[in-house]
C-alpha cells in the first residue's frame, strides 16, 4: 500500500513536464524543487538534532559560488604577488567541489559549535552566513562582487560514445532537480533511520541522557552539520547552473527564512515534512498571483496562511495528517515483538 | 558474601567536589565490589547525587581519584565512561519523552550497534541485519524490566511507575557492568515500589554491580549488601544494613541528638 503510493507519487512527479505545457510554471517547479532540497537539508539539523541553523543560505550560496567558479575558471591574488589561476573545469567536477567545500564548512561550523547549543548555535550560524555574504560582496576579484558571475555553463554529462547530455532548458533541468531531490531524500532517510539518526534525535530530546548511554553527541552533531551543509551546497550548485547567474543575493536571510517556513509548516523531524511544506509554500505565491488581487494583498494572504498553519498545526502538516494516513498502524506492525521469542524465555 | 576475596569494581578515593566556595563532598572514600549492591544514603544535601555526577563524568572532581576496574575515570566525558560500562539513571525522571517506548530503548542500544556513517549511507547488508537484532534485543529488555505498555506508546504518555522502569531499561540497554540508580523509586506507590524491587533482583541476577542512592529504607535495607551513609559531604558510617541501622551517628544525622542518646 505504502509502496504503491510512493510509486504513484513518483510517477506523477516524473510526468509533470509531459502535460504541464507551460514553461513558466515548469520554472516555478524547478525553483521549488531546489528549495525543497535545501529545506530537506535544514530539516536534518532542525528536525532531528533540534539545532536551528539560520545559516543554511550560506551553505546554499557557497555551493553556488564554488561550482560556478570552478566551471568558469578564475584568477585571484592570494598575496599581492601570488596569482593563482584556475582553468575552467567540467561542471560535474565543479558540483562535486561544491559538495566537498560546503561539507567542510559544515564540519567547521559543527566543530565551532562544539558545546554550543540552542540560541548560541543560531547565532554562530547567522554570523557565518553574514560573514560569507560580505566576503562574496567585497572580494570582487574572485566573485565579481555585486556584478555577479555571469554565463555560468549548464551541467553537461559526456561519456564518449555513450552519453552526451547538456542540461539546458526547463525540461532537462526539471528532471535533474527531481533526481537530486530523490537522492537527497534517500540519503537523509537512511541516515535518520539508523544508529546515527537515533543519536541525533537523542541529542534533540535529552542531551544528558544521551551521553549517559554512551552517545558522543558532538560527533553526531558534526555529522549532521556536514551532511546538511553538503546537501544544501548541492542544491546551490544546481541553482547556479540552472539560472546561470549568481550574485551575493543568494546569501540573503530571506532564503533561509523560506527554508525554515517550509520545514516548520510541513513538519520538522519528519521526512515528508519539508517536501509537503516546500510544495505548498513554494507554489503558493504563484497560485496567489493567478488570483485577481493586488500584489500586496497576495503577500498578506501568504502571511495569514502561514500564521494559520503554524497556529492550527503547531507540529506541522505531516504530523497532523498522520492519524488519517494510518501511519500509526504501520508503525505498530513494524515494532511488534518478533513472534519467535517466547516472553517467558526473555524473562529468565 | 562468599569466602573468596571479592574483586573491587569501583574505587572512590578522597573525592572532593566543590561548587565555588561550597564543598558538596569532602574527602569521600569508598569502594564497590563486583556483583555487589551498595547504597549511598544520607539526608538531603548530603552529597549523594554530587558523588554520582562526579563518578559518571557530569561534574569535575576538585580532588581525589575515581577508578573503575583499574581505569581512572577523572576527566573522562560521560559517553566515554558509559563505554567503560558505568551507566547511570537520573534523579529527575529522564527519558526521551517525544519518542516511543521502543525507540527509547533503541537509542539506549547505541553502544551495541556497530553501524558507521558509510555503512549506513551505502546500506551495507549487516546494517539491516543488525537493526533486526537490535529490535529483538529492545523487546527483550522491555520484558526483562517488566514494562507492560505497548512498545509503540509515546514515552510521555506512560504512567509514572512505568516511566521510571523505562529509565532503567534505557540504562540497561547500554549494557552496564556497573549501574548507578539515583532515587529510582521516589514518587512510586507501594505496588510500583514492590515491582521495582523485583526488577532490581533480576538485574542483580545478571551480575550487574549496582550503586544505589535511595531514601526508601525498605528498599535500601532489603537489597543492599552494604550501605554507605553520608552527612554534609562526609561519610559518617559504612557497613552492612543492620549495623547502619544501629549506628548512633546515622541516627543522629537523620533524627537528631535526642534520638541518638535514647538509643544508647
Amino acid at each position: 500500500m505504502r509502496r504503491l503510493a510512493t510509486i504513484a507519487g513518483l510517477a506523477f512527479l516524473f510526468s509533470i513536464p509531459l502535460w504541464l505545457g507551460n514553461f513558466y510554471l515548469l520554472h516555478v517547479c524547478i525553483i521549488t524543487g531546489i528549495f525543497i532540497i535545501a529545506a530537506m537539508s535544514l530539516n536534518l539539523l532542525l528536525g532531528y538534532t533540534g539545532q536551528l541553523s539560520l545559516g543554511q543560505a550560506a551553505f546554499f550560496g557557497i555551493g553556488a559560488y564554488v561550482s560556478s567558479l570552478a566551471s568558469l575558471g578564475f584568477e585571484v591574488h592570494l598575496l599581492p604577488d601570488w596569482l593563482v589561476t584556475v582553468d575552467p573545469k567540467p561542471v560535474w567536477f565543479g558540483m562535486a567541489c561544491a559538495v566537498v567545500v560546503t561539507g567542510l564548512c559544515g564540519w567547521a561550523i559543527g566543530r565551532i559549535a562544539f558545546k554550543v547549543r540552542g540560541a548560541y548555535f543560531v547565532i554562530v550560524t547567522i554570523s557565518f552566513a553574514e560573514v560569507v555574504r560580505l566576503v562574496a560582496l567585497n572580494w570582487d576579484e574572485l566573485t565579481q562582487g555585486p556584478m555577479a558571475l555571469n554565463n555560468i555553463p549548464p551541467l553537461s554529462l559526456v561519456i564518449p560514445g555513450l552519453l552526451d547530455i547538456t542540461f539546458i532548458g526547463k525540461v532537462a533541468n526539471y528532471y535533474l532537480v527531481l533526481v537530486f531531490a530523490i537522492l537527497s531524500y534517500g540519503i537523509i532517510a537512511r541516515l535518520v533511520r539508523s544508529r546515527a539518526g537515533r543519536a541525533m534525535i537523542a541529542l534533540k530530546e535529552n542531551e544528558a541522557l544521551a551521553a549517559s548511554v554512551g552517545i558522543d553527541v558532538t560527533k553526531y552533531l558534526v555529522l549532521a552539520t556536514v551532511m546538511s551543509a553538503a546537501i544544501a551546497g548541492a542544491a546551490g550548485a544546481l541553482y547556479a547552473h540552472y539560472v546561470r547567474i549568481v550574485d551575493p543575493n543568494v546569501f540573503l536571510f530571506i532564503y533561509t527564512v523560506t527554508m525554515v517556513i517550509m520545514v516548520v509548516a510541513g513538519g520538522k523531524g519528519t521526512l515528508a515534512g519539508p517536501v509537503v511544506g516546500g510544495v505548498i509554500f513554494g507554489l503558493l505565491p504563484e497560485g496567489l498571483r493567478s488570483l485577481a488581487i493586488a500584489p500586496e494583498v497576495q503577500w498578506i494572504v501568504y502571511g495569514i496562511l502561514m500564521i494559520l498553519v503554524v497556529y492550527l498545526l503547531p507540529q506541522g502538516i505531516v504530523p497532523a495528517l498522520r492519524p488519517f494516513l494510518q501511519h500509526r498502524r504501520h508503525l505498530d506492525a513494524q515494532k511488534q515483538p518478533p513472534a519467535d521469542i517466547p516472553a517467558s524465555e526473555a524473562m529468565s | 558474601m562468599t569466602a573468596e576475596t571479592p574483586r573491587i569494581a569501583l574505587t572512590v578515593e578522597r573525592l572532593s567536589i566543590r561548587f565555588g566556595g561550597l564543598t558538596a563532598v569532602e574527602n569521600m572514600s569508598f569502594s564497590v565490589h563486583e556483583g555487589e549492591v551498595v547504597s549511598l544514603i544520607g539526608p538531603n544535601g548530603a552529597g549523594k547525587t554530587s558523588a554520582f555526577n562526579a563518578i559518571t563524568g557530569y561534574l569535575p572532581a576538585a580532588a581525589g581519584d575515581i577508578a573503575y576496574r583499574g581505569k581512572r575515570l577523572n576527566g573522562l566525558k560521560p559517553n566515554r565512561i558509559a563505554e567503560l560500562g558505568v551507566v547511570r539513571t537520573f534523579q529527575k525522571t529522564s527519558v526521551f519523552a517525544g519518542q516511543t517506548v521502543i525507540d527509547n530503548i533503541l537509542i539506549g542500544l547505541h553502544l551495541r550497534s556497530r553501524q558507521y556513517p558509510t555503512a549506513i549511507l551505502l546500506r551495507f547488508p549487516f546494517v539491516a541485519r543488525e537493526e533486526k537484532e537490535l529490535l529483538e534485543e529492545a523487546h527483550e529488555i522491555l520484558r526483562f524490566v517488566g514494562i507492560n505498555a505497548p512498545a509503540a506508546e509515546l514515552a510521555s504518555s506512560l504512567p509514572y511507575g512505568e516511566l521510571r522502569l523505562l529509565e532503567v531499561a534505557v540504562a540497561l540497554a547500554a549494557r552496564p557492568t556497573l549501574l548507578l540508580l539515583d532515587e529510582p523509586v521516589s514518587g512510586m506507590n507501594p505496588t510500583e515500589t514492590a515491582n521495582f524491587m523485583k526488577t532490581l533482583t533480576r538485574i542483580r541476577a545478571r551480575d550487574i554491580t549496582v550503586l544505589l542512592v535511595e531514601h526508601d529504607m525498605k528498599i535500601v535495607m532489603g537489597v543492599s549488601d552494604r550501605v554507605v551513609c553520608l552527612n554534609q559531604g562526609r561519610i559518617i558510617a559504612a557497613g552492612a544494613p543492620l549495623e547502619i541501622q544501629r549506628d548512633p551517628d546515622v541516627i543522629r544525622a537523620y533524627l537528631g541528638e535526642r534520638y541518638a542518646r535514647a538509643q544508647d
